[in-house]
């Protein structure tokens, strides 16, 4: 393991630099151990191997894919892919302005937004248990989810008024898969985010509209100390896939080469 | 006796006077309340109607009628029929004590010992004037001897003593049930927090003798809570822990005995118009239920399990080694939750059950969503300004230290307060502290080092030894790190000073720390 530390110490500052809308990471995926009560997996499920984008997409990567794909523009967008305040920040439909520098992260974008910009680059949005194995790890280890520090370490942005800017993407220091932000920036869209919680076979669980009163995250979660994943579980659940939020980012995912 | 009008409360008046139905109703109401006052002439006084019921004074009815009454006794949730007699009689009861493993979650076991083989035990129901005969059986493969207090008993130990049985042994004794009520039995052989922990408690129904009003469903649930050695939900067989029961901190607070005991296949259900009565007790042995069903009003709480009903309830307490009968009529269907409203124990300790309502909608009692729609508020948009500022000023070669001071505490709290906290004051024995720090101070400039490449291994801050690793910010540009490195340097009484990107550009190019190795 010290090995392999240094190893990872010795490529960051080789691949920190490297940026564009390309920059993705190889993680190996294995048995992971979700916090999200699935009906038809008992204990761990294998995630496959895939690649993430290092960083959240950034206000300059989206400006990029909007000029490319017009239909995107905010002028121009259909309202069944986009609420009103899509984009809203930025200056115009093509200009970004004060209040979206370019490295920020974009936000204010819908999932459908964003689920296209990842298929222009020839990705995909990730789904929520390659997010969430991708964030449980830290700068040191591959599952750090058990460790109370980390944990309060996670919690420290919760407790953070969303008032403040946002940091630029990529600020904070990548985890031991060399992906940066998964935490204490943004949220971020998944593929299936709309199916968080909510089984649709009603016959197995008895409970079918369990996700919608307070008492139920209770009934779907593995494990309830990971208040850090039920959080962005509940966020992303409350949400439809046109809404835009002022914290609510995304990256995309792919199969790894 | 009092049973006129007089019982009706003003409430009803006053809506008699306004409308004509409820005049019929009242109407009705004062014959069904006379009615039940000539049925009962020179009888036991029904209890809603009676400012007294006279206790025990008045519970003894006579020697038992009619042949021995064997009692029927159910497991839960479920509750047996009501007794339906109209004169005392002598009821047998038989109770086995089991000690087996059960589910105390999924993948959890956990050794209960149980009156009946399920936790809560069976729930024993009978009349008040009744000779109850009660035979305690503890199984022979039992490890302990055992024995039964029952709160519905007239007496020293409410049985306790007479019926403290060996494994493999049957004990008998009767007693008379003088006062009507719910009320819980648990074991109380010493020790008997440990024997409770474990899952010896149940109710027993002492029906009033005119009965309880009908309805359409009766429901047994009785909450506990579990002091396990490993902690919720940690898979395997669990044992019991001494130390957490006694510090009244349980792993689990749970209902009838298992996590999922009352949800999913296993809800309790009922249909809308229907009227459901749950039988609710507290075993303990330590925490008092805020007990809630999410999205019911309780039309009547027995609270305390006594005589008396409140209307109109929304939470209602019940002490350990106490009970309450609750009614609701079900208007709307759906999934009721039903929990300790001391919610952390519902959301991190299992204390969880599902009603689940079937039914026709009534969208005029509860709509559902009828609206999501965009709300803008007006607070104004956040902006980098100190950042931006900074990075212009860098531009153009007139930055201020002020301007990187501001600058760096804005990127400080996107990404070391997490560790360093935004005081500077680190974690005693993992992170070290940033304020006041006499690694700092004893050089300056080693801060753009640290941030660029790095820190491993043992460090001494402050007197206090420290020995973890703090990974290269190499993510960070020159200004980035040049402006972190400034605002630490003038804060929380460091020494001041400034570092200018150039230094950091020169730093980045260096050798790092030989912890790291070189690079490339």
């Amino acid at each position: 393991m010290r090995r392999f530390i240094a190893c990872w110490l010795l490529t960051v500052p080789l691949t920190g630099f490297t940026a564009g809308a390309a920059d993705y990471v190889k993680l190996p995926g294995g048995r992971f151990h979700t916090a999200l009560k699935y009906e038809d997996i008992k204990e761990n499920m294998r995630v496959a191997p895939f690649a993430l984008m290092r960083k959240p997409v950034t206000n300059a990567e989206f400006l990029a894919f909007v000029r490319s794909h017009p239909q995107w523009r905010r002028d121009r967008v259909a309202s069944v892919f986009a609420e009103p305040r899509y984009v809203s920040h930025w200056a115009g439909p093509v200009t970004l302005g004060p209040a979206a520098l370019p490295q920020q992260p974009v936000v204010q974008v819908s999932w459908f937004a964003a689920r296209a910009y990842c298929e222009a680059q020839g990705a995909r949005l990730p789904t929520w248990v390659e997010w969430e194995y991708a964030a449980a790890a830290d700068e040191m280890r591959r599952d750090a989810r058990s460790d109370l520090l980390w944990r309060e370490r996670i919690l420290h942005w919760y407790s953070q008024p969303s008032n403040r800017p946002l940091q630029r993407a990529g600020l904070q220091t990548p985890n031991v898969y060399g992906v940066q932000d998964l935490h204490g920036l943004v949220w971020e869209w998944t593929e299936d985010f709309s199916s968080l919680l909510v089984d649709p076979d009603n016959r197995n669980q008895g409970d079918a509209d369990k996700a919608k009163f307070c008492g139920a995250g209770a009934l779907s979660m593995n494990d309830r100390d990971h208040y850090a994943v039920l959080m962005r579980v509940a966020m992303l659940s409350s949400l439809d896939a046109e809404d835009t939020t002022a914290n609510l980012g995304f990256r995309c995912a792919k199969e790894p080469k | 006796m009092l049973c006129t009008e007089a019982e009706v409360g003003p409430f009803e008046k006053a809506a008699a006077m306004r409308h004509r139905t409820q005049v019929l109703t009242l109407v009705v109401l004062s014959l069904a309340l006379l009615a039940g006052c000539n049925a009962n002439d020179g009888g036991p006084e029904p209890a809603a109607t009676a400012s007294d019921t006279g206790g025990s004074l008045k519970g003894d009815f006579g020697p038992p009628q009619g042949p021995d009454v064997k009692a029927v006794l159910t497991s839960p949730p479920m509750v047996p029929p009501a007794t339906g007699r109209k004169a005392p009689a002598r009821v047998i009861v038989e109770l086995n004590v089991v000690e087996k493993d059960m589910p105390i979650s999924e993948g959890v076991t956990y050794t209960f010992w149980t009156f009946g083989g399920t936790v809560p035990g069976n729930f024993i129901r009978v009349r008040q004037g009744d000779t109850v005969v009660f035979h305690l059986r503890n199984m022979p493969d039992s490890k302990m001897p055992h024995n039964i207090d029952l709160h519905g008993v007239t007496g020293p130990g409410g049985g306790a003593a007479s019926s403290f049985t060996a494994p493999g042994h049957v004990s008998r004794f009767t007693f008379k049930a003088l006062n009507a009520g719910l009320f819980v039995y648990h074991c109380a052989t010493a020790p008997v927090g440990m024997h409770i922990a474990n899952g010896m408690y149940g109710l027993i129904l002492v029906e009033p003798p005119e009965g309880l009003p009908p309805v359409d469903k009766e429901y047994y649930v009785m909450q506990g809570d579990f002091y396990t050695a490993g902690k919720y939900r940690e898979k395997g067989h669990q044992a019991f822990d001494m130390q957490k029961g006694i510090d009244e901190n349980p792993t689990y607070v749970l209902f009838n005995g298992s996590e999922g005991a009352l949800t999913g296949d296993k809800a309790l259900t009922a249909k809308v118009g229907e009227t459901v009565r749950l039988f609710v007790g507290n075993g303990g042995p330590n925490l008092v239920s805020s007990f809630h069903v999410i999205g019911e009003i309780f039309d009547k709480v027995w609270f305390e399990g006594g005589s008396r009903f409140q209307e109109n309830v929304q939470t209602t307490l019940i002490p350990s080694g106490g009970a309450a009968i609750m009614e609701f009529h079900l208007e709307v269907p759906g999934s009721y939750v039903i929990v300790d409203h001391s919610i952390f124990r519902a959301f991190n300790k299992g204390a969880l059950a599902i009603l689940k309502a079937e039914g026709a909608e009534n969208l005029a009692i509860y709509s559902g969503k009828e609206v999501d729609a965009m709300y803008i508020g007006d607070r104004a948009q956040p902006n980098l300004a100190a950042v931006a500022v900074a990075a212009t000023a860098a531009k153009s070669g007139v930055l201020t230290i002020d301007d990187q001071i501001k600058a760096g505490q804005a990127l400080f709290t996107g990404t070391c307060s997490t560790c360093h906290q935004p005081n500077g004051e680190g974690m005693a024995g993992v992170f070290p502290p940033l304020a006041k720090s006499d690694l700092i101070a004893a050089n300056p400039k080693r801060i753009a080092d640290i941030l660029l490449h790095g820190l491993a291994g043992p460090v001494t801050v402050n007197g206090k030894d420290y020995n973890s690793v703090m990974p290269p910010m190499s993510q960070l540009t020159d200004d980035e790190v040049a402006n972190i490195g400034t605002y630490v340097l003038n804060s929380w009484d460091n020494p001041g000073g400034r570092i200018s990107k150039a230094e950091v550009a020169q730093r980045r190019a260096s050798a790092p720390a030989p912890a790291t190795g070189s690079e490339h």
